[in-house]
């Protein structure tokens, strides 16, 4: 890693370098396209830093080998594709229970079931909200560029070590394929958080007893603590609370409060050109970069469109798009799936707003002029 | 060694008693076998992580005053793999049912062993899935009548010892809750055995399999156990015919063969000489 | 509009056309400090048959991440060229080896036949550094990259043990084109 320094990487890996560079010590994978690279990269570079890389049996044990390691103490990270992430999804959901913290990449592809493998898809948009069972928070992210792709995996990091939690960060084809150049920090400028240790007398240690951040300080395994946990709703002895429907209540609802309590921190979103906009081109991921140059041709146009483009999928940065919903005539989503997120934003938007659709599900990126021509007959009241 | 008492209250969660196993149930006598076996080689508490998978033997992982977890169906080893390479030190133990070792874990069950990672495997052998209600489990015999094979299960079972056998394992020993001596010794031997070692204990599960099969109460199950048991060297000269209904006990495999997260510490060293 | 060019290396599997991308994304990207986006074939396409990889360099920021209309097309087999030539801008360049494209494209393109499989065989004594030799070629006939920051970047990314063979390909490669295309080298772009 050494001193900051420019060089031409591939989203992959510059998700690889950034969890790297957060302190990733420990990986677990199974293959799976197009995310390949970014387990190459581990395998590669990790045992120079003393960590661990283990290519696992399937994605169900790649997720329940980084939570191990984690709570052995280690900076942890899986990555895969939609198949591997629906594995992964019954594991995740102990993640999120226990509290560990670990980073999982998807590299998005079609589906359902083995989809298109290796071309732009944005389909795991929902199962990154909703694919484990039961009630549950979500932390998801989605960089649009190799640069961005490397701070929102170091952000990944410390929002899982800070909140206790896995994070999901969303990738696709097209940006896990492309290289583009990248200043690569200096790694002693980076922010990097760490998990809040456990400090009190190992006698008096109850693993889920709230400091008053709603986060709890963690007792690694091999740190001294004696401490149990489970899958099971638990009480802050780590221990099940099923007889208990007060406890069985406040437990979901500290999962729950940690993440909304702190969206001003957890939620980023990028806004290009919104100020005097009267429509918005909402997008994410790769199909960001062929919304904002859609807007530029609109705007030479005379059509005056800026672009929103969350970077934190999951939570939903509600409060942005509400705002943004109460300036403008029209919102148009734009995704590389049959209409996920597009959800999501009509629901906030109250019909505050009148709203429209860009999918495309052909493997193929969504060009520019595709969009322009979207908006182009929003503008003229023709798009339904 | 140190008394009963001291014992249990050194190694067990005494708030969390009486458990919820049935009576005649084997999971007490097979926990009893595994803390002595602890506490004879010498665990420190703090460095050894216990998880439990789920079922009845599932529930063992709370009653131990360990690190303890009790994470989702089947996946106890996958877990134990990222716990042990990340930090080798940790004395890993996982304890496992039958359905949860060989049916939805098995593949996690013949990866570590084939990798020879070093952690132990505690599988308590009841014949069924007794926490669901008494289904037939991978390891149900041919005929044997469960809620799910109310007609006798056609299904032939897995030999739990030789699955481990046959993908690596380098440890590999079968008692069962008659014997709770023998069974402490395996898992003493299986606790201090460099590299993958699994300790199947047979045990009965009166209140589900025992009765849909008239096998009698705890106690004539258990005594049934005796006679069924044939120590490997009896059993060597024995026909499959003579073999029906029973079940070979001793140690199949106690060999060595390289670790894995040592392997994986050799090769650091190596990346790093080579990287200087 | 400030300086953007598409460039687009193509061939069969296994002639180097991924790396001569990485070896054109470093020398723009690092060495001339633009702005640059490179796409690869991908999986088993990049093993056989006709791949690609292209580059695009800019001045400004690149928004949109892929090759619409290149400006430069690359093409070492017949297959590549009847693959990737369509969208090449009208007017654009194509670089083609004539030893294994022998029919060339009849549309408005500027074209340089340069023997970059023969030259890598008998002057390098290696036909797997017909892609170095391509490279040569491109840098006489465009002066989107600097010249040295392609030889820089070929040289930094390769064993030192085989600078000697690289540096004689490159030059290989661009001296053919000076040589035989004396009015066109160095002035479309």
């Amino acid at each position: 890693m050494g001193k900051g320094r420019v060089a031409v990487l591939s989203g992959n890996d510059a998700i690889a370098e950034g969890a790297l560079a957060a302190g990733m010590r420990f990986f677990a994978g199974y293959p799976i396209t197009p995310a390949s690279e970014i387990s190459h990269f581990c395998a590669d570079e990790l045992p120079k830093y003393g960590g661990k890389f283990i290519q696992m049996e399937d994605e169900i044990a790649s997720m329940a080998a980084i939570i191990g390691a984690s709570m052995a103490g280690g900076k942890s990270m899986t990555s895969t594709s939609g198949p591997g992430f629906s594995l992964m999804q019954e594991n995740l959901g102990f993640a999120i229970m226990a509290e560990v913290p670990c980073v999982v990449v998807d590299v998005m592809r079609f589906g359902p079931s083995q989809g298109v493998a290796t071309v732009p898809a944005q389909a795991d948009v929902m199962q990154a909200r909703w694919g484990t069972h039961g009630d549950h928070p979500s932390i998801t992210l989605a960089p649009s560029t190799v640069e961005e792709a490397y701070h929102v995996t170091v952000r990944a990091f410390n929002l899982a070590e800070k909140y206790r939690t896995p994070v999901i960060i969303l990738s696709d084809a097209t940006l896990s394929q492309m290289s583009e150049k990248i200043k690569i920090p200096d790694p002693d400028s980076l922010e990097i958080l760490n998990r809040k240790k456990a400090t009190v007398d190992p006698q008096q240690f109850k693993p889920y007893q709230d400091d008053g951040t709603g986060v709890c300080p963690f007792a690694s395994y091999g740190d001294g603590y004696i401490w149990y946990t489970t899958g099971i709703v638990h009480d802050e002895t780590g221990f099940p609370a099923t007889g208990d429907p007060d406890k069985l209540t406040i437990q979901i609802n500290r999962l729950h409060d940690k993440i909304n309590k702190n969206l001003d921190d957890i939620i980023q979103v990028d806004e290009y050109m919104t100020e005097d906009a009267e429509i918005i081109i909402l997008a994410y991921g790769s199909v960001a970069r062929s919304a904002f140059a859609a807007a530029d041709k609109a705007r030479n146009e005379g059509i005056k469109v800026g672009v929103v483009k969350p970077i934190t999928i999951w939570p939903f940065p509600e409060e942005v798009i509400k705002k943004v919903s109460e300036k403008v005539e029209s919102i148009l989503v734009c995704e590389m799936n049959h209409g996920q997120l597009f959800e999501k934003v009509k629901e906030t938007v109250e019909g505050k707003a009148k709203m429209a659709f860009l999918g495309q599900y052909n493997g193929k990126s969504i060009k520019p002029d595709k969009i322009l021509a979207a908006v182009k007959e929003v503008s003229s009241g023709v798009f339904q | 060694m140190v008394s009963s008492n001291s014992i249990v209250e050194k190694y067990l969660r005494t708030d969390k008693l009486p458990h919820i196993w049935c009576p005649g149930c084997g999971n007490g006598i097979v926990i009893n076998s595994l803390i002595r076996a602890i506490d004879n080689a010498g665990l420190e508490q703090e460095k050894t992580v216990i998880i439990s998978g789920i079922g009845c033997s599932g529930r063992a992982s709370g009653y131990l005053k360990f690190c303890a977890f009790q994470p989702v169906h089947g996946r106890v080893l996958a877990y134990a793999t990222g716990i042990k390479l990340f930090k080798p030190e940790l004395h890993v133990i996982c304890i496992m049912g039958d359905g949860d070792c060989a049916s939805i874990g098995g593949n996690h069950l013949i990866h570590a062993a084939r990798r020879n990672i070093g952690v132990t495997a505690a599988v308590l052998n009841n014949s069924n899935y007794g926490m669901t209600g008494g289904q037939y489990s991978p390891t149900t015999p041919e005929g044997a009548k469960t809620r799910t094979s109310p007609y006798g299960n056609i299904e032939p079972p897995f030999d739990i010892c030789d699955l481990a056998k046959a993908s690596g394992a380098t440890y590999v020993a079968r008692s069962h809750t008659y014997k709770p001596r023998i069974l402490t010794k395996y898992f003493q031997k299986a606790l201090t055995h460099d590299g993958f070692a699994l300790v199947e204990a047979m045990c009965d599960c009166p209140t589900l399999y025992g009765r849909l099969n008239k096998k009698g109460a705890g106690k004539e199950m258990l005594m049934n156990q005796k006679d069924r048991a044939v120590p490997l060297e009896k059993a060597k000269n024995k026909s499959s015919e003579e073999l029906e209904d029973k079940f070979v006990v001793g140690e199949f495999v106690n060999k060595t063969r390289p670790e894995y997260t040592k392997q994986y510490t050799k090769m650091i060293e190596k990346v790093k000489l080579e990287a200087d | 509009m400030s300086e953007y060019f598409e460039v687009r290396l193509s061939g069969s599997g296994g002639q180097g056309m991924m790396l001569a991308g990485i070896f054109l994304a470093e020398a723009a990207g690092i060495y001339d400090d633009k702005n640059i986006v490179l796409c690869k074939s991908y999986g088993p396409e990049a093993r056989g048959g006709a791949c690609r990889s292209e580059v695009i360099i800019s001045e400004e920021p690149i928004v949109y991440p892929e090759v619409q209309e290149p400006d430069l097309v690359l093409a070492m087999t017949q297959e590549a060229c009847n693959k990737y030539y369509k969208d090449l801008k009208p007017g654009g360049i194509m670089i083609v080896d004539p030893e294994y494209v022998r029919e060339i494209p009849d549309a408005n393109i500027e074209i340089f036949q340069v023997p970059l499989t023969r030259i890598a065989r008998e002057e390098i004594g290696y036909e797997i550094t017909a892609n170095v030799v391509a490279l040569g070629a491109f840098a006489a006939i465009v002066d989107w990259v600097a010249i040295n920051s392609i030889r820089k970047a070929i040289l930094d990314r390769t064993p030192q043990s085989t600078d000697a063979l690289n540096k004689k390909a490159f030059d290989c490669g661009y001296t053919y084109v000076i040589n035989n295309y004396k009015e066109k080298a160095r002035k479309i772009g």
